[in-house]
């Protein structure tokens, strides 16, 4: 075999797998690529929505009743820290929707003008302090957690939970040393969960989705570091009409009985 | 019947293509693959590279939270290795040498933090050595010593990952090993410990340092493992590749970009200049 | 050989029943070595000599018998006692010599004088003398790997002997060089086991080694003892088809009735000695003259034969003849030529009585079948 018919026969190989690794990458759309709105105003085909790590649970819950009020219609979630989000929305990832834990993650997408039109508050939410079942430390306030022997978990100040901690604890003048820094609430307090620290300063939406295993401490100063959630539609939304139908569905009443039984203060 | 032989090789490579002509011609079925494949690893590196905001580096590379980490890596993947090292070589002669029962389900566990996600690996960790594990919590007890969020965490998280490339590549090394010469040893009067230290180990030695320079590697590449069994805080815990990861989440990709590349740099310099060392040894 | 053997003035250093038994070989030897005694094993591949060396060096446990070395018994299966190789009085040549590849000529030879107590530079010290005296004083920091075939052989020589072994053993010391080489080292081997106080168990299957290095033969073919003395003795009258091929002689057996030997019963020879009964009869290729037709004259053993192989044996041809006993004639190229001598061609033997010799044979030697060298 020659040298050139090597190379052809190694070009059209990769050509042929590159081909195939695209039919894969798109069969997963088997309601078609465009949004189709059928004449009841039901949307179909898929909605991809990017959303900050702490509203796992009640997203979802609203996905499930998206999914039912629109036959033929799925929703995909990618549920992260929100900075990471926005740099992944930024850097081209396919979202239809953005909900963020913190007004700052939006502005880094809206700036670099991924965004379509305006963001909405949608929720608010709240820090608590989560502590193991039936408080075995009796941790009643922030100040407890700065006492020695106690191990605290927080969220890195770059992810909105861990800046609003950060403020939260500045307001109550405490510095305390925690023994790590998670890159998400919901990593935080599985460290509660598992046992492995006695407190984390995570949203009153995780305690209340994890009842079972934590408990939560409320203290006064987390009013000063409310976390507003904004939500949008994003400008290169493949499925623009899911988008908008979405966003709708999360502001309205039914949406917002999810949020507020998940623990979100209504904005 | 020696001389009959050196005038037939004589004789054969006066026929045969002389050296420089021979690498012209390395068969494109070996050739075309071989550089799809270094493509396959340096196109994203090369990515990294051409992606750095060099104006804004110098900058970047005082900051005193990359050094930490920077420091931090390589003191405990050093130390992991270390560990491995002890534990591993050991492990390894048993199952290259002594015929147990079980012997080929050792080997198999042996190999499972391979096969394993290294967060499950953490998670694993955990669940033995965290505040309420099997093992930690009796530590805890003890001694009020735990190993999660610590320095010595990390240290133990990355040995569990990395050890399985030492453990295979010495077993391999001494099943090669002509242990003819540990009975050589014997018959001049070395008992099995002496014989041991004094001539397998010697014999074996560019085998352990390639699996060390291989586990050292791991280790210091190692994430999932550390993030959830050790935790992240800087200067105790959090490494270089947790310290890139924080940065990424945090959105600044930029800095995420410097910090691998710090990794990246003082890794390759170290590790081309071992394998070298180890490999040109003969 | 011509050392004349001290008499044993004491117990042998070695003593030994070697009985080991694998799935489709037995060795049963009995052994028995003195002070200053170089005894040589010497048989064919597989007979079950690296076998027997090894179970005295302790590197191959025995199946039953036992081994008694400088008086303490290191292996004795019916009472438990096993003293591996570490803690054995000897010292092993191998025939890869088996020089630690790491450490360098002076390290090689310190190795086992280490292992047996001795600080570094004391160590250290006595291996050069020992180099020295094998002459590669100079090769001190060489490494294994920069020693010619025959350097390393001195060096491994030298470190089995630095330790003072009670028993020595050398297990085809010679096999991995070539034949200058091997000649040169032979004669020194000699020298030095001449000085060697300790006992000497030399493994190989060179005649040569054999007669040039060994005070005592034992011939072990198949995992027993066929044939033991000293060299001369059983070179001149072997007992088996391998000595006798190794020493290049046609051997047969008959039974002797004065000056004849019938071999069988169509077939018989006629020897020089006069003897009687169970007989071995030899004479060399040399002997053997080869002629066209039945030679009339006096050679009394004669008789038709069929050419079946030749080759070259030194400067003569060896030619292989079938016939009523099969026999190797040695004969010049010229001769060979000038009688037309192909394979499958009919010629008559003839051999002088006169160069036959006829001695008494052993029951002890079973299984015997005459094959020609």
């Amino acid at each position: 075999m020659t040298t050139r018919g090597i190379r052809t026969a190694v070009a059209a190989l990769i050509a042929l797998a590159l081909a195939a690794l695209a039919a894969c990458g798109n069969s997963d759309d088997n309601a078609g690529p465009g949004p189709v709105t059928a004449t009841s105003g039901a949307v179909t085909g898929t909605v991809t929505v990017f959303a900050a790590a702490s509203l796992t649970g009640s997203f979802t819950q609203i996905g499930k009743d998206f999914e039912a009020a629109n036959p033929g219609s799925k929703v995909t979630f990618n549920f992260a820290g929100s900075p990471a989000l926005a740099t992944q929305i930024n850097e081209g990832a396919p979202a239809d929707v953005f909900a963020s834990a913190a007004p700052k993650n939006m502005q880094t997408v809206t700036d670099a003008g991924n965004g379509d039109g305006a963001p909405t508050t949608f929720v608010k939410n709240q820090l608590v302090i989560a502590v193991p079942r039936s408080n075995p430390d009796g941790i009643k306030g922030l100040a407890d957690l700065a006492k020695p022997g106690v191990k605290v978990a927080l969220c890195t100040e770059q992810v909105p939970c861990g800046a609003a901690a950060k403020k939260a604890l500045a307001t109550a003048n405490v510095k305390i040393t925690p023994v790590t820094l998670e890159q998400d609430v919901k990593a935080a307090l599985s460290k509660v969960r598992l046992g492995e620290v006695d407190a984390a300063l995570v949203y009153r939406t995780d305690v209340k989705a994890a009842a079972s295993d934590v408990d939560g401490i409320e203290f006064p100063e987390s009013a000063n570091a409310i976390n507003e959630y904004p939500i949008i539609v994003l400008k290169n939304a493949p499925n623009r009409a899911g988008a908008q139908a979405f966003v709708t569905l999360v502001l309205s009443d039914k949406g917002k009985t999810v949020l507020t039984q998940a623990g979100f203060q209504s904005p | 019947m020696v001389r009959a032989v050196r005038q037939d090789a004589v004789a054969r490579s006066e026929v045969a293509t002389p050296p420089s002509r021979r690498t012209q011609r390395i068969p494109a079925p070996l050739l075309l693959p071989a550089i799809a494949g270094l493509a396959f690893l340096v196109l994203p590196l090369a990515g990294l590279v051409i992606r750095t905001p060099w104006a804004s580096l110098p900058q970047r590379l005082g900051e005193s939270g990359a050094l930490t980490a920077l420091r931090l890596s390589l003191q405990t993947a050093t130390i992991a290795t270390l560990v491995c090292l002890m534990l591993g070589v050991p492990l390894a002669w048993l199952l290259a040498r002594v015929e147990f029962v079980g012997r080929r389900a050792v080997r198999a566990l042996v190999t499972v933090p391979l096969v394993l996600p290294p967060v499950v690996g953490g998670v694993a960790l955990l669940l033995v050595f965290g505040r309420k594990g099997v093992l930690g919590a009796w530590l805890d007890a003890t001694f009020g010593f735990t190993l999660p969020f610590t320095t010595t965490g990390v240290v133990v998280a990355e040995a569990f990952v990395a050890m399985p490339f030492l453990v295979i590549a010495v077993e391999g090394a001494l099943r090669g090993a002509d242990d003819r010469y540990e009975e050589a040893a014997a018959t001049l009067g070395a008992g099995r410990w002496t014989t041991f230290t004094h001539v397998t180990l010697p014999l074996v030695a560019p085998g352990v340092a390639a699996g060390a320079v291989l586990c050292w590697a791991r280790a210091l590449g190692e994430f999932g493992a550390t993030i959830t069994f050790a935790g992240n805080y800087p200067g105790i815990t959090q490494t270089m590749p947790l310290a890139v990861y924080q940065t990424m989440e945090g959105g600044d990709l930029d800095g995420a970009v410097v910090l691998s590349l710090i990794l990246l740099t003082v890794s390759v310099t170290i590790l081309a200049a071992l394998r070298d060392k180890w490999i040109t040894s003969a | 050989m011509t050392e004349v053997r001290p008499e044993p003035t004491s117990d042998p250093v070695v003593d030994a029943h070697l009985v080991v038994e694998r799935s489709r070989f037995q060795l049963d030897l009995k052994l028995r070595i003195d002070a200053g005694e170089v005894v040589g094993l010497l048989g064919p591949n597989g007979a079950g000599k690296t076998t027997a060396l090894r179970a005295l060096a302790g590197l191959q446990p025995l199946t039953a018998g036992h081994v008694t070395l400088a008086g303490a018994d290191v292996d004795r299966t019916d009472r438990r006692v096993w003293t591996p190789a570490e803690r054995r009085p000897i010292g092993v040549v191998f025939q890869d010599y088996l020089l630690f590849p790491h450490l360098n000529a002076i390290d090689n030879v310190a190795f086992g004088l280490r292992r047996h107590g001795m600080d570094r530079r004391t160590a250290r010290r006595v291996a050069t003398t020992w180099l020295a005296r094998v002459g590669l004083g100079e090769h001190a920091r060489h490494k294994p790997r920069q020693l010619s075939g025959g350097q390393a052989q001195r060096v491994a020589l030298a470190r089995a002997l630095a330790v003072h072994p009670a028993l020595l053993l050398l297990d085809e010391p010679l096999a991995a060089l070539d034949a200058r080489t091997r000649l040169e080292t032979r004669a020194e081997l000699h020298r030095h086991l001449t000085e060697h106080d300790g006992a000497t168990l030399l493994v190989t299957h060179d005649p040569l080694d054999a007669l040039v290095l060994a005070d005592r033969l034992i011939i072990i073919e198949d995992g027993r003892m066929v044939q033991e003395g000293d060299a001369a003795t059983i070179t001149a009258q072997p007992r088996t088809d391998y000595v006798a091929r190794l020493v290049g002689l046609n051997l047969y057996r008959g039974t002797a009735e004065g000056r004849t030997v019938r071999i069988d019963d169509r077939f018989a020879l006629a020897v020089a000695d006069p003897t009687q009964g169970d007989v071995f009869v030899a004479f060399p290729p040399s002997a053997v003259a080869l002629h066209p037709h039945q030679p009339d004259g006096s050679p009394r053993n004669t008789w038709p034969a069929v050419i079946t192989g030749m080759q070259r044996h030194g400067d003569n041809l060896r030619v292989q003849l079938d016939g009523p006993i099969g026999v190797a004639a040695d004969i010049t190229p010229a001769a060979a030529a000038h009688l037309h001598l192909i394979p499958g061609r009919s010629v008559w033997v003839a051999v002088k009585a006169a160069e036959t010799r006829a001695y008494p044979a052993d029951t002890r030697n079973q299984g015997f079948r005459p094959t020609p060298p």
